[in-house]
């Protein structure tokens, strides 16, 4: 795999940071897991550990339900009306799906970012106070300390101090994908879960989110879709490529630590979309 | 690369404009036309005594009251069920049956004629109720009236709002209630707004089924369940029974004065929502 190789090498082939052996420590498991919407079916026996304080990446075609899948874990795909699944997701060995799962609590768990920066038509201090006053919390020196220390978690703080009182869709778009970084790690989730976040942005602010998405998997368990497949070498420790089968519905081909994958892709699919044969 | 005729384009543009240009002119007449005749007849007799000889002389404070009691309770009524129908058909239904029997009646109350609603609070509220002719009945019916273009506004203003929206609030651990109070309403509300000023020019200058159910009794409402004439009906018996063309003229112009101030109030009133929002 000649084409990845110093990005390989950067990361340095063999020696994976934070993943040990695949399924370490699983943070989210799927079991089995089938997406209808409608009668489409979207997504076919996902069956996958996800390890916990680590960057897993979804890779592959458009249209292969990269981000329907990832849109599973914090039940995003609710929205959409006529989404079914079938099969289970365990988030640390509970079952999300089913009646008996709150799903607010399960969003707050789970956090999510989004394509393009997403912000309201408001203040900076006020999106990012936005999910915690949901939860109720409503006294304003908790407020601050939130949002003073979800900015310094994206090394937003010193730029954007003295100027909480600004609409935030007033900065750059690189900046308000970080801050939208940062309202959603102003829960305190468990989970990230990023929606093709980098895809809107020019390749410094890439580079600022990437290095801060390395900075979040020490204490965060953190999931990304991207087209980019640099981006998957650079910042993930495993991968997972899916395609589409003969019936049009979304599978997982391989699912590997990113360094086996690209170095060593044991599927023929695989090795032939990370080469650029296709996709 | 010399630029080509297009005579076919300048021609429709030039239908377009003039279409526009006839519609403003007919309308910037009317309105001239009812200031200049009615605006000499205000002042402040006119606005604070109450009509003398059935509305010869004296004012018509009595109708003015008359009309902002009727609409205020049309829209007090209207609004809450309105609004909250809007917002089940738009956030809390799949899109079936029931909601398309909602939506099919809203829409045929819609294009019912305002003198049968009339009738309907008539023998509804004045009769069967025994509500008499009164202020309330006059703003019952009423809020029957608008309730269609006070749901159908709404529905659209909240829909219009970007799924985007409602997608991050729950992302961020929102519940379903706190995502349409919080978010959905607050970005929909200018559109809503919108809605209802349309519902009080048409409250405001409602003349057939006012009538027939608040009555047409000169005397200042003193409760709701005082019979009350509004300044649509005052006009529209001024006119009709050759009682005083002038008269007549000033409560037109008054009553377009009132309307154009109801929808600067409310536009001021929604924009500083929006900026504080901001």
């Amino acid at each position: 795999m000649l084409k990845y190789s110093v990005a390989l090498r950067r990361q340095g082939v063999g020696e994976n940071k934070r993943v040990e052996a695949p399924g370490q420590k699983a943070k989210l498991k799927t079991e089995s897991v089938d997406l209808f919407y409608g009668s489409y079916h979207a997504l076919r026996d996902i069956t996958m550990d996800i390890p916990a304080c680590a960057i897993t990446a979804i890779i592959g075609p458009s249209g292969c339900g990269k981000s329907s899948l990832l849109r599973l874990f914090n039940r995003a795909n609710d929205l959409i009306p006529g989404a079914r699944v079938e099969g289970q997701i365990y988030l640390d060995g509970e079952p999300i799906y089913g009646n008996a799962t709150d799903v607010v609590l399960l969003r707050r768990r789970v956090g999510m970012v989004f394509q393009k920066p997403n912000l309201f038509p408001m203040s900076i201090y006020d999106n990012l106070a936005m999910g915690p006053r949901r939860h109720g919390i409503r006294r304003r020196a908790q407020l601050d300390e939130i949002a003073e220390r979800s900015l310094r978690q994206v090394a937003l703080w010193d730029e954007l101090k003295d100027q909480l009182k600004k609409p935030g869709q007033e900065l750059p778009v690189g900046q308000q994908q970080r801050l939208c970084i940062a309202r959603a790690l102003a829960i305190q989730p468990e989970v990230i879960l990023m929606d093709e976040s980098c895809s809107a942005l020019d390749p410094a602010s890439t580079m600022k989110v990437e290095e801060l998405m390395e900075e979040l998997a020490q204490q965060y368990t953190i999931m990304i879709v991207t087209h980019n497949m640099e981006q998957a070498v650079r910042v993930s420790d495993m991968a997972a490529f899916m395609m589409i089968d003969e019936d049009k519905v979304g599978r997982l081909v391989e699912y590997a630590p990113t360094v086996e994958m690209f170095s060593r892709p044991a599927d023929k699919r695989t090795e032939d979309y990370i080469t650029g044969r296709f996709g | 690369m010399r630029k080509k005729p297009r005579v076919g384009e300048k021609v429709v543009v030039g239908i377009i404009w003039t279409a526009a240009v006839l519609v403003l002119a007919v309308l910037a007449a009317i309105i001239v036309y009812i200031l200049v005749k009615g605006l000499p007849q205000l002042s402040w007799e006119f606005l604070t005594q109450i009509p003398r000889n059935m509305g010869r002389a004296g004012g018509i404070s009595s109708t003015i009251v008359g009309t902002l009691l009727v609409t205020a309770v049309a829209i007090v009524i209207a609004v809450p069920f309105g609004v909250g129908t809007a917002f089940y058909l738009a956030e809390y239904t799949k899109e079936g049956i029931i909601t398309r029997i909602i939506r099919f009646s809203a829409e045929s109350l819609a294009g019912i004629p305002s003198i049968v609603y009339g009738l309907f609070g008539f023998i509804f509220f004045v009769i069967t109720l025994k509500m008499g002719y009164s202020v309330l009945s006059g703003g019952l019916t009423l809020a029957i009236m608008i309730l269609p273009t006070i749901i159908r506004t709404a529905e659209e203003a909240i829909r219009t709002v970007p799924n985007s929206y409602r997608e991050t609030s729950y992302s961020l651990g929102a519940t379903k209630w706190q995502t349409i109070i919080k978010t959905v309403f607050p970005s929909s509300l200018p559109g809503i707004v919108n809605g209802i000023i349309l519902s009080v020019g048409r409250c405001v200058a409602e003349t057939a089924a006012v009538m027939l159910t608040a009555g047409s009794i000169l005397r200042m409402p003193k409760s709701l369940g005082d019979s009350s004439r509004t300044m649509a009906v005052h006009f529209f018996i001024l006119a009709s029974e050759d009682i005083s063309m002038e008269k007549a003229y000033g409560t037109a112009a008054l009553l377009i004065l009132l309307i154009f101030l109801i929808n600067v109030v409310a536009n001021i009133l929604v924009n500083r929502f929006a900026a504080k929002r901001r």
